[in-house]
């Protein structure tokens, strides 16, 4: 069967990536080294071949010009797909972001439409230091009129990526986690899109939920696993979609295991998690049976060396021993 | 004034009565500000009227402009409501931008205005990306940047230009040099004489003009327009005007001396200019032109009326124009 197939990470976007573009003349490819390189993780490779230059295009290194002229050609009519090559990278390009393609729509009452995906990659994992390695999509999530989407698994990659560029009419930002590249998972070989807004649960389990994105997913699956065999059953949510945000799932997990524990890779203070946490005791205050858990990295930049880098993100046993603090937390 | 071209009298008395259309504009504009009845910023155009109506007067329907937060005349020239203009300034539901943009981000897509932009050279790239979508679509339309020579320091006019230049995309970026970026001379803000000289840069063919001369202007927009659409790519212009009044209403103009506004306001003012040219080359009387006046000032006032008596928008309308479509899970954050 075509859908047990496992194929990697990479695969199922440059599939998505593929279909769209053969199904919608208007989308276009651009970007540092996407073209004849394919990309410098390889998520456009053969499409330069496939689809030619004019419709996959190489871009000299000016994020700020060619994500700006993204914007224009999105507001004419075309469908861009622009590679943001690290999260990082966004500084000399933010105001095309958040001054100017997430507010064109609103500031002229509706009339402009912006539908572009900046593709981008995050985190930390391969000793790339502080200036490739950050998950920055808080700052995404800050800004009305973006939406943001932070896949885990190559069938969730391909499902929405496809919705981003072939339904949706916002501008996107589409995080893809450097660690989650090479992973494999099963992906159907035809075209399937997955709804924004709607979160996936990873785990099932009723004593603590766990709302946890990208590589972190997989980390706290892997606790969730380990702390089955010492009797506690964890609930994995991986919300895929930040922007929008599924909250019925996540308050009904919470209302359902009376603890939440929040696993993300951004840094700590006006985070995610911290988003995540406001949700919970502001809607769901009566049901905490123990304080949220927030388990993130320190507020400090990406250090290089492997020793440092490894203490840095969470790791399993982290995420293993905040379960466990809401797990047998007593009020005093 | 140059002239290379025998225009009609239609096409000269349309750059007339645009250039009067703007005038009036900012100067009722200018009134409302300091009655209190618009608020915000508010950027003027007066002086400056020859760039947009030049350049306008060389596009056709379906090409395209950006702006900068000095728009209102390239809205008005490119064919923009004086109605839905005022309306906007006056923050009501029935402004070019439903209330939600104000005089810094005033916009008509439907007129090929795709923006006025608060960021100082924001909206470069939107021009470039327009470009392309013209090619890559078939159209043979072009598009228009406009920016201050304050905007070439700025990364976008760099990354923007080289962009256009390198991929031969139907764009013509037109500098309005009016000698001050906020309070800073030209010459304080780079070493060169001209910013059309930036364009050897990027390998593309840089002009200079007198943006006082709207027939210049013109001129120099046509030629760069053909070139675009013959698709040989991008031109910069260079128009070298001034602003008559300060940066924003309210500028306290410490930064230059009255004797030298006047010398511009007596000698250079580009709707004096080219009415002495029309009444010396016999295209049109005096009487003709009082008319223009009485005509626009009486399209000012019904449209001031107009922005007064529309309604405010609803606060429901807040939430409205984030997003384009619902979607699962939620959008806007209400912590209620």
């Amino acid at each position: 069967m075509a859908s047990t197939r496992e194929i990697t990470f990479v695969q199922a976007l440059n599939e998505a990536l593929d279909y769209a573009m053969s199904v919608d003349k208007r989308v276009i490819i651009m970007g540092e080294d996407v073209g004849i390189y394919g990309g410098v993780f390889g998520v456009t490779m053969g499409l330069y071949d496939k689809y030619g230059p004019e419709r996959v295009r190489d871009t000299p290194i000016a994020e700020s010009g060619f994500i700006g002229a993204a914007v224009g050609a999105a507001m004419m009519g075309l469908k861009p797909v622009v590679e943001l090559m690290f999260i990082d990278f966004l500084g000399v390009a933010f105001d095309q972001i958040y001054n100017q393609a997430a507010k064109l729509r609103y500031m002229t009452g509706g009339k402009v439409k912006v539908p572009m995906v900046l593709r981008t990659v995050c985190g930390a994992g391969i000793q790339a230091a502080a200036q490739h390695s950050q998950s920055l999509h808080a700052l995404f999530i800050h800004v009305p009129g973006l939406k943001v989407v932070i896949p885990s698994t190559p069938y969730d990659a391909k499902g929405l990526l496809l919705t981003a560029i072939l339904d949706e009419e916002d501008p996107v930002v589409f995080i893809e986690h450097k660690m989650l590249y090479g992973i494999r998972g099963p992906v159907p070989e035809e075209p399937y899109k997955i709804p924004f807004g709607v979160a996936d649960v990873k785990r099932e389990g009723k004593d603590v939920t766990v709302i946890a994105t990208a590589w972190m997913v997989h980390r706290a699956l892997e606790a969730a696993d380990k702390l089955a065999g010492e009797g506690i059953s964890v609930e994995v949510i991986d919300p895929r979609t930040l922007v929008p945000l599924d909250v019925d799932t996540i308050l009904n997990s919470i209302k359902k295991t009376g603890r939440l524990v929040v696993v993300d890779e951004g840094y700590p203070r006006a985070s995610f998690a911290t988003d995540i946490a406001a949700l919970a005791v502001s809607k769901a205050f009566e049901y905490l049976k123990a304080p949220v858990k927030l388990v993130t990295p320190p507020a400090t930049p990406v250090p290089f060396s492997e020793v440092l880098e490894r203490e840095w993100i969470p790791s399993t046993e982290k995420i293993m021993k905040a379960i466990r603090d809401v797990y047998y937390y007593k009020r005093p | 004034m140059a002239q290379r071209e025998e225009l009609s009298k239609d096409k000269l008395m349309w750059m007339y009565e645009t250039m009067v259309k703007i005038r009036l504009h900012e100067n009722k504009a200018a009134e409302l500000f300091a009655q209190g009845k618009i608020k915000g910023f508010v950027h003027l155009y007066v002086g400056e009227e020859a760039v947009a109506t030049g350049v306008m007067a060389a596009l056709k329907p379906g090409d395209v402009i950006t702006g900068t937060h000095r728009s209102h005349g390239h809205y008005i020239a490119k064919g923009g409501d004086l109605k839905a203009s005022f309306a906007e300034l006056f923050g009501k539901r029935t402004g070019s931008n439903k209330g939600k943009g104000g005089s810094m981000h005033i916009a008509d897509p439907g007129i090929g205005m795709l923006g006025a932009n608060g960021m100082v050279g924001g909206g470069i790239p939107h021009a470039v990306g327009a470009a392309l979508a013209f090619k890559l679509l078939g159209k043979d339309n072009v598009a228009v940047a406009f920016f201050g020579e304050g905007g070439s320091n700025q990364q976008n006019f760099h990354e923007a230009i080289n962009l256009a230049a390198i991929w031969k995309l139907p764009v013509v970026f037109v500098c309005e040099n009016n000698l001050y970026q906020i309070s800073l001379h030209y010459s304080k803000q780079q070493l060169i004489t001209s910013v059309a000289e930036r364009g050897k840069a990027y390998g593309i063919p840089g002009v200079s003009v007198d943006g006082q001369d709207v027939l210049a202007v013109y001129e120099a927009a046509r030629e760069a327009v053909e070139r675009a659409r013959r698709g040989e790519g991008p031109t910069l212009i260079e128009a070298k005007t001034y602003r008559f009044r300060g940066h924003f209403e309210g500028d306290p103009e410490v930064y230059r001396s009255k004797e030298e506004v006047e010398w511009w306001i007596n000698n250079k003012d580009p709707i004096k200019l080219f009415e002495k040219y029309l009444l010396e080359r016999n295209i049109a009387t005096r009487d003709e032109l009082d008319a223009v006046w009485k005509r626009v000032a009486k399209e000012i006032e019904d449209a001031v009326k107009f922005a007064e008596e529309s309604p405010y928008p609803s606060p429901e309308e807040l939430y409205e124009d984030v997003f384009a479509k619902p979607t699962n899970g939620v959008l806007v954050w209400r912590w209620d």
